[in-house]
């Protein structure tokens, strides 16, 4: 094809993108958007649905539920720029924090308004090895020895990152007794390790899987789970340590858009049902651990028991764990200041 | 050079002046004044202190040598490469050079993230060309050299689409004129053929230098993203806009602004400064 010519194509291509308006919803349909972050996205396709059958039996209405998913920080600034949310699914609190604190959409209190401070599923840090485990890792601190390379993305980009900084630091914090040195000090060691920083979850498995970077990932226990689900069982195996941090996504309704838009309450009655036993199925089906006694049994296998430490025990809240380890001039960054002084 | 006024006041054999240039002033308003003045304006929520601090801080310094110094090389890559290329492809007749032809433009193509992963594939310890790379102690991927093929693989199009045309209009007959009058090879090549091809290859590489600048999507896949050593600038304006730090981004953005203005600048005065001394002669 000449130049000329691919020109032609493109800007015909580009003016009928530009001019055709995407697929529109029958109006008499209420419609929802939820804003997630990247791993959610198969378990709220099925979610959505299971949720807009259980309204249309319960209220004859139908719902269409629309999804959006990215980096959770991302997409906590898509709607502080303006994204019409009616509800937020996001990988920490500390996101929904600042759509509260930037844009003023839901109040401060808003992690108090459902159970479990609005996490209606759980999570947890894991390890996922080589086949064979080689370098003979079981526990956080196999991570610092020489020789050993981790794989863990960005704390300044990633959502998981910041979990995985945490699990770590309340660790060693955990292991000396509450000696903030020695817990620096093991962070410091461990990202000594670390080749290559990824921006976000799936490059740093893309990274450790395709690339074959790396002798252990950190990442979230339901990606590791997913990773080994299909032809990963033979390359790979999966470490649970015995400690580590209890990670929340949390949920919440977008006040000021929900009231807008007139959705408030079938809004509401979403984020509740994640909550009901149905929600919960789909949440533990997912590899995300339900909080449901009930239903939490009957996943029993796919979660072993780990012995997990609250974000609050250690760092009292989002705001003062990022201030002290995420923000510019923070214990992250310290470590590469100080190793090139 | 004749003074502006003049040339204004000369009867036009194109009417229309005063509509054309309020539609361009107009357009290049909204296109791009208003947008990069938004920039500014949303750093000024800074002091002076604030916004020294962010952009000197040692970080951000080594960001700007990793960013600017890449470009830089990799035009001046391109400029070489991307020349030969041009030559080849106006010069010679050969199978398949249409489609030689149409794969210079992938570049321009190609959403930059795909860029980005496939060069990674390729150049990391177990890839094509990586894996035979690392035994001679070269490693790509995930160093600051991952970046320069990066934003090389990007600026190539760009040499290649400006030097080509000029080619296209270079009669042979000079050159054959040129070796009728005595001049060798290389005379030929230095005196009839370089002057003619230097404004475009300059144009070429400052449009290539100019995109890498600001290039983010096939870099970080490639580059390992470790601070000091391989993270660009434009991966630290995203790291403090995830941190909600609006303001510290725009104020690198301002810094990145700045710079590649005055870089545009210069590279349009030596365009100017070769155009006018090749005239006079």
């Amino acid at each position: 094809m000449s130049t000329k010519t691919l020109w032609k194509t493109l800007i015909a291509l580009s003016a009928v993108l530009a001019f055709t308006n995407p697929p529109s919803v029958q109006a008499e349909d209420i419609t929802l958007l939820n804003v997630s972050y990247d791993p959610t996205r198969e378990l709220y396709q099925e979610f959505n649905a299971a949720f807009a059958k259980h309204w249309l039996a319960k209220t004859g209405q139908s719902v269409s539920i629309k999804q959006s998913h990215g980096g959770s920080s991302k997409q906590a600034r898509a709607i502080i720029d303006g994204l019409e949310a009616d509800v937020v699914t996001l990988a920490l609190a500390y996101d929904i924090d600042a759509i509260s604190e930037k844009a003023r959409l839901l109040p401060a209190n808003w992690q108090t308004r459902l159970s479990n401070n609005s996490a209606p599923y759980s999570s947890t840090i894991t390890f996922l090895v080589r086949k064979g485990n080689p370098k003979g890792i079981k526990d956080w601190s196999d991570l610092v020895k020489p020789g050993v390379s981790v794989i863990t993305p960005n704390p300044k980009t990633s959502g998981v990152a910041r979990w995985n900084y945490l699990a770590a630091w309340g660790y060693a914090l955990k292991q000396s007794g509450g000696d903030e040195a020695k817990a620096q000090d093991f962070v410091w060691r461990l990202f000594k390790n670390v080749p290559v920083l990824d921006t976000g979850a799936r490059g740093a498995t893309t990274t450790f899987v395709e690339r074959g970077i790396g002798d252990v990932l950190i990442n979230w226990e339901n990606e590791i789970l997913l990773s080994i689900k299909g032809s990963g069982k033979d390359k790979f195996e999966i470490v649970v340590p015995p400690l580590s941090i209890l990670a929340e996504p949390t949920v919440s309704l977008v006040d000021k858009t929900v009231d807008k838009r007139g959705t408030r309450k079938i809004a509401q009655a979403y984020l509740e049902y994640l909550y009901s036993e149905e929600g919960q199925d789909i949440a533990g089906k997912h590899y995300y651990r339900p909080q449901l006694q009930s239903v939490a049994a009957k996943y029993s296998a796919t979660f072993p028991a780990v012995e997990r430490f609250t974000l609050q025990e250690f760092f009292g809240n989002w705001q003062k764990a990022h201030k002290t380890h995420f923000a510019d001039g923070g214990s992250f960054d310290q470590i590469y200041l100080q190793s090139a002084k | 050079m004749r003074p502006v006024a003049l040339v204004l006041k000369q009867p036009s054999v194109l009417p229309g002046f005063g509509l054309t240039l309020g539609f361009s002033l107009l357009y290049f308003s909204l296109i791009v004044l208003i947008p990069l003045s938004g920039l500014v304006i949303k750093t000024t929520t800074l002091t002076w202190e604030q916004f020294w601090h962010t952009v000197t801080e040692p970080r951000a310094l080594a960001s700007y040598q990793l960013t600017f110094g890449a470009s830089l090389l990799g035009a001046l890559i391109n400029g070489f490469f991307g020349s030969v290329v041009a030559w080849v492809l106006v010069r010679y007749r050969f199978p398949g050079r249409s489609i030689v032809d149409a794969l210079v433009d992938l570049p321009f193509a190609l959403p930059t993230a795909v860029a980005g992963i496939t060069l990674t594939a390729i150049y990391s310890s177990n890839g094509w060309i990586g894996h035979y790379l690392e035994p001679l102690g070269l490693k790509v991927a995930f160093t600051p050299l991952g970046v320069l093929v990066a934003l090389t693989f990007i600026g190539l199009p760009f040499v290649v689409r400006t030097v080509q045309p000029v080619l296209q209009d270079l009669d042979m007959e000079v050159e054959e004129a040129a070796t009728t009058l005595g001049a060798n090879r290389w005379q030929t090549f230095r005196a009839v053929i370089v002057p003619e091809l230097w404004p475009a290859l300059l144009t070429g590489m400052a449009m290539a230098f100019a995109r890498s600048v600001g290039e983010y999507g096939s870099v970080i896949f490639i580059a390992g993203n470790m601070p000091l050593k391989s993270e660009i600038t434009p991966l630290l304006i995203m790291t403090k806009l995830e941190q909600y730090d609006y303001a510290g981004a725009t104020a690198l953005g301002v810094v990145m602004l700045v710079v590649s203005f005055i870089l545009a600048l210069m590279i349009n005065l030596i365009q100017w400064w070769s155009g006018r001394r090749h005239t006079a002669r």
